[in-house]
This record gives C-alpha cells, structure tokens and sequence, in this order.
C-alpha cells in the first residue's frame, strides 16, 4: 500500500532528503533601469530535516529568497541546489513543484472546493492514485492530525483561520516534499491563534522532520520554532547573522521562559533593529 | 414591499384622475389597465387571454435568449484568454475598447444592411451589448483571482490544464455570473429599442405600435410584462449562479452568523 516515494510517514532523517545550498545567490530587478538588487550574495547551507527560521526588515528580500527556491521568481548570480541537484541556476530554474510546496501568508486554500479536496488536490494533479485511494489518504492524515476530519467536507469560508492554515500545511506536507517553503504563514493571526499554530507546526516537525523554511518578522516565533535562526540584511539583502538555537525539542511553553532563550534572543534583536533601523531610515516600503 | 406597490399606483391613479395635468390626461389609469389585462375580450386585442399576448412574449424572448446566449458561447472564453494571457488582452482590448463605446442603436443601420432581414439585426444589436458586458465581466473576474492561487495550484504540481479548471474559472465564476446579469439587462435594454425601429411582433415593438395605434392600456400592459419577464431572466440566472457557487453562500452564511 505505501509507496515509498511518496509516502509521508517516512521521515526525512531515514531518506535525507531535502539537503538545500544556497550559493552567492543574487537578484537583480531590471537591471537596464531601477535596478533594484533585491538580494546580493547570499549563502546558506541547510541540511536535510532542519527548521530553519529566517527574519529580517521589511523588504529585506526574504520573500525573493524563497520564491526563488520556489520556482515562483528566477535569480540573477549564484545558484541553489537540493540534493545536490541544481534547482536554481543561471541556466535556468525548476517549475514550481510538489517537492518543495509553499504556505502562503494570506492562506491560498481554495474556497471553492472542500478542506478534504483542497488536501488531495496535489496527489490527484500529478496523477498519483485513483480519487478514491487519494481521498483515502486525504482522510487518513486529517484524522490523525487533530481529528481534522470532521471538517473534511466543510468549505474553507466556514473555517477560522487557524484551522485553514492547518489545512493548508497538510495539502503542501501530503504531497511528501523534499521542504516545506512558509511564507510568514502566521502573519495574519492574533497572538492566541498563533501559539497554538506552532504547537501544530511543531508536532508535524516532530513528527516528520521535513526540511523547513520559515519566513518570519516576529523573533520569538524564530527562534522557539527553529534549529538555526538567519537574519538578513536590508536592501541588498544578505545574510547578516546565522544563530544556531541548541535549545531542547520539543518545545515547550517553559521554553520561552528559559535563559537561553533570552541570552539567543538578546543576540538577534540587536542585529534585527540594527538593520531595521536603516531600512526605516532609508524608508523601504515592503516589496519581498 | 406591498406598501411600496400600493403607493406607487395610488400615485398613479392620483395623477391619472385627479390632477388637473392635461399631460396626464390622456395616460390610462391602473384600473383600466388592470381590466383590460384580465379581460377575456380585450377592446384592444391583447389580454392574458388572447394568443397574441404569448406571441409577441415568445418573439421577445426567443430574441433576448438567443443574443445572450451568443454572447455568453463568445463572450466567456475571450474574457478568460484576456484575462490569463497578456498577448490576447494586447490585441483583444485594443479592438474592443474602440467598439464598445458605440451605442447599441448606431449599430442598426450597419445592422440591417449585414443582415438580411430583421430578425438576424435585431438579435445582432441585441448580441453585442451583452457580448461587451460578458467580456468584460469576465475578464475582469479573471484578473482578479489572487495570484496566490496560481502558485499554490503550481507548486502542488497543476499543468494550465488544471488550472483553467481548478483556479481560473470557479475563481472568475462570481463575476462571471455578475457579468451575466447585467449582459441580460442590457440585452432586454436594446432589445425593445431594436424592436421599436425594425421588428414585427415582439412586446418592444407591441408598445410603438400600441402609441400608433392609440391603445394606451396596451402600452402599459406591455410595459409590466417586460418588467416581469426581464426580472424572471436574470432570477433565473442569479439561481444558477447561486447553485453553482455553493461555497459562496456557506461562507457569506458564516459571517452573517
């Protein structure tokens, strides 16, 4: 019954998959006119099945960064690979695809199909399975994640949108990706919705260990979700900062209070303000 | 609502019998108007009995149909190419924004020299104003479609196959349907005005005749009868929009809830 290719109980950890390099990548926008560089020589190495957070101002180029390990925007110097494999090159960049799905800020469920069918819509797109051993699937990780499927046939309208996230995560995670790109998922949230979201978000990495990308502006999220926190510079985006978070897993409420969570935080607030501070002066408006 | 309609023909009585208008005079008043719509006889030959009452109904909406119809069949899918590829838009909008300006009477000339005989001009003028109100709806509904869902749909690995089906249209659909209704408005707008210059039979045309005829009750009754029938299209077409985004409802629902 389960294929090992696309099954999702397999963590990354066993396969070690999902191996991202990012190297000396570059992003210039219309570099005959404005040319605006978005990010200038950024480099990263994440190995297979971390949770990586990264913060920075607005318009700092997180979103260009992962948009293009997306395959929704190409970059103009550098290159990233996955797996060793080229993803994003000069010669050319990946389509988007299911081996590394988004979650979007604003929450792209589509309203007008059901939670159940928003969840398989990606198997039944790629022609994986019939629709019957899809919705099958489909029904099976709702369950198990918060007895979901009880709502499997309500449309996303009908939902909060803390539970349209949740969602939303499990139609990029059913997909088995390689990593799971999160576009500042939770932005748009109140403070109470949030802290259970990463009480979900963290028992799917517990559960799964996919590779994470996590875009953020809150640093307390950063760095109680993640294994290493990277804060970028402002325009010309680069990386300014990698801190590695040794805090325990699971996480947990204590977590936040713990001294070395203040001493990590102590060290990346200065180096986010820093940066904001001469976005604000230099009065970027948000583009990433 | 009954009040509304109880005051308005008050009103209407009133001005009719009572005020010292001369204008208004000669304009028939409710009760004869009602009398003469229910009479098994009618002095002017047009009643809920008479044969001819349902004819020139069927003339006019076998007309409007017809034009919205074609419309909806052309207007739709170049909505949707505008919308998703800019190439099409390019040379679409250029074309179309000098065409659509034109009212839809300054094209009956053109119209009955194309076509032969008025019934194909007709139902042409009729055509273009709901094709320029479906295109247009359209390809704005088009264009409003979060890009968001693009990506998502791509990212989970959809060909543009799948995502005409699964983004663009149930994504355009609401005003698609918005579209819908005000094409057929339009199209009953010039429908009766292409009537009155260049049709037999047909209620548009029923109410010039009437005015020629000086069967003033019969005006009116045509008037109420365009009124209902106008309205029953475009409920018709308010329902299956309805039945068809049934995901709209749930969520609108919630939040009145």
């Amino acid at each position: 019954m389960s294929n090992t290719a696309t099954d999702i109980n397999q963590t990354t950890e066993q396969t070690g998959v999902g191996h991202l390099s990012v190297q000396h990548v570059g992003k210039v926008y219309d570099p005959g006119g404005a040319n605006v560089v978005a990010l200038d020589d950024c480099s990263l190495e994440i190995p297979a099945g971390e949770f990586i957070a990264v913060v920075g101002p607005s318009g700092c180029g997180k979103s260009t960064l992962l948009n293009i390990m997306a395959g929704f925007d190409s970059l103009t110097s550098g290159s990233v690979l996955l797996d060793d494999e080229p993803l994003a090159t000069l010669n050319g960049s990946l389509q988007p695809g299911p081996d590394r799905v988004v979650v979007f800020q604003n929450g792209a469920l589509f309203p007008w199909k059901t939670v159940l069918q928003n969840v398989v819509y990606g198997l039944l797109v790629q022609k994986q399975m019939s629709e019957q051993a899809a919705n099958e699937k489909g029904m099976d990780l709702l369950a198990r994640t918060g007895n979901l499927d009880r709502i499997a046939h309500s449309y996303p309208g009908q939902l909060s949108s803390g539970m349209q996230r949740r969602v939303e995560i499990l139609r990029a995670l059913i997909n088995n990706p390689k990593i799971l790109l999160l576009d500042e998922p939770f932005r748009a949230m109140d403070t109470v919705s949030k802290t259970t979201m990463h009480r979900h978000l963290l028992d799917i990495y517990d559960q799964y260990h996919k590779t994470v990308f996590f875009i953020t502006h809150d640093l307390d999220e950063a760095i109680f979700l993640a294994d290493t926190v990277v804060v970028m510079t402002t325009r010309p985006g680069t990386i300014k900062l990698r801190l590695d978070v040794d805090l325990p897993r699971p996480r947990t409420r204590e977590t936040v209070l713990s001294e070395r969570f203040l001493e990590l935080k102590q060290q990346a607030v200065s180096a986010v303000h820093e940066e904001a501070k001469k976005a604000f002066e230099r009065g970027e408006r948000e583009l990433a | 609502m009954w009040v509304g309609y109880f005051v308005t023909i008050f009103a209407w009585y009133a001005c009719v019998k009572w005020l010292p208008v001369s204008a208004f005079q000669r304009l028939p008043d409710p009760l004869t108007v009602v009398i003469e719509w229910f009479n098994p006889d009618p002095d002017y030959g047009l009643s809920f009995f008479t044969r001819d009452y349902y004819l020139h109904i069927w003339y006019s909406t076998y007309r409007a149909t017809t034009s919205f119809v074609l419309a909806v069949v052309l207007g739709v899918p170049l909505g949707i190419l505008m919308g998703w590829r800019v190439k099409v838009n390019e040379y679409a909008s250029a074309l179309l924004s000098i065409l659509r300006p034109i009212p839809p009477l300054a094209w009956v000339p053109v119209a009955i020299l194309i076509f032969p005989g008025s019934e194909p001009a007709v139902i042409f003028v009729t055509f273009l104003v709901a094709f320029f109100a479906t295109t247009m709806n359209t390809l704005l509904g088009v264009k409003s479609i979060d890009s968001d869902y693009f990506r998502a749909a791509e990212c989970l690995g959809a060909k543009p196959g799948d995502i005409l089906r699964d983004v663009i249209i149930p994504g355009a659909l609401p005003s698609i349907f918005t579209g819908l209704q005000i094409a057929m408005g339009a199209a009953w707008f010039s429908l009766v005005a292409g009537e009155m210059i260049a049709a037999q039979y047909g209620l548009g045309f029923m109410i010039l005749e009437s005015y020629n005829l000086v069967q003033y009750p019969t005006i009116v009754i045509m008037m109420v009868t365009l009124g209902i029938v106008g309205y029953a299209s475009s409920a018709v077409i308010r329902l299956v929009g309805n039945r068809l985004m049934r995901w709209r409802a749930q969520s609108i629902g919630l939040a009145a809830a």
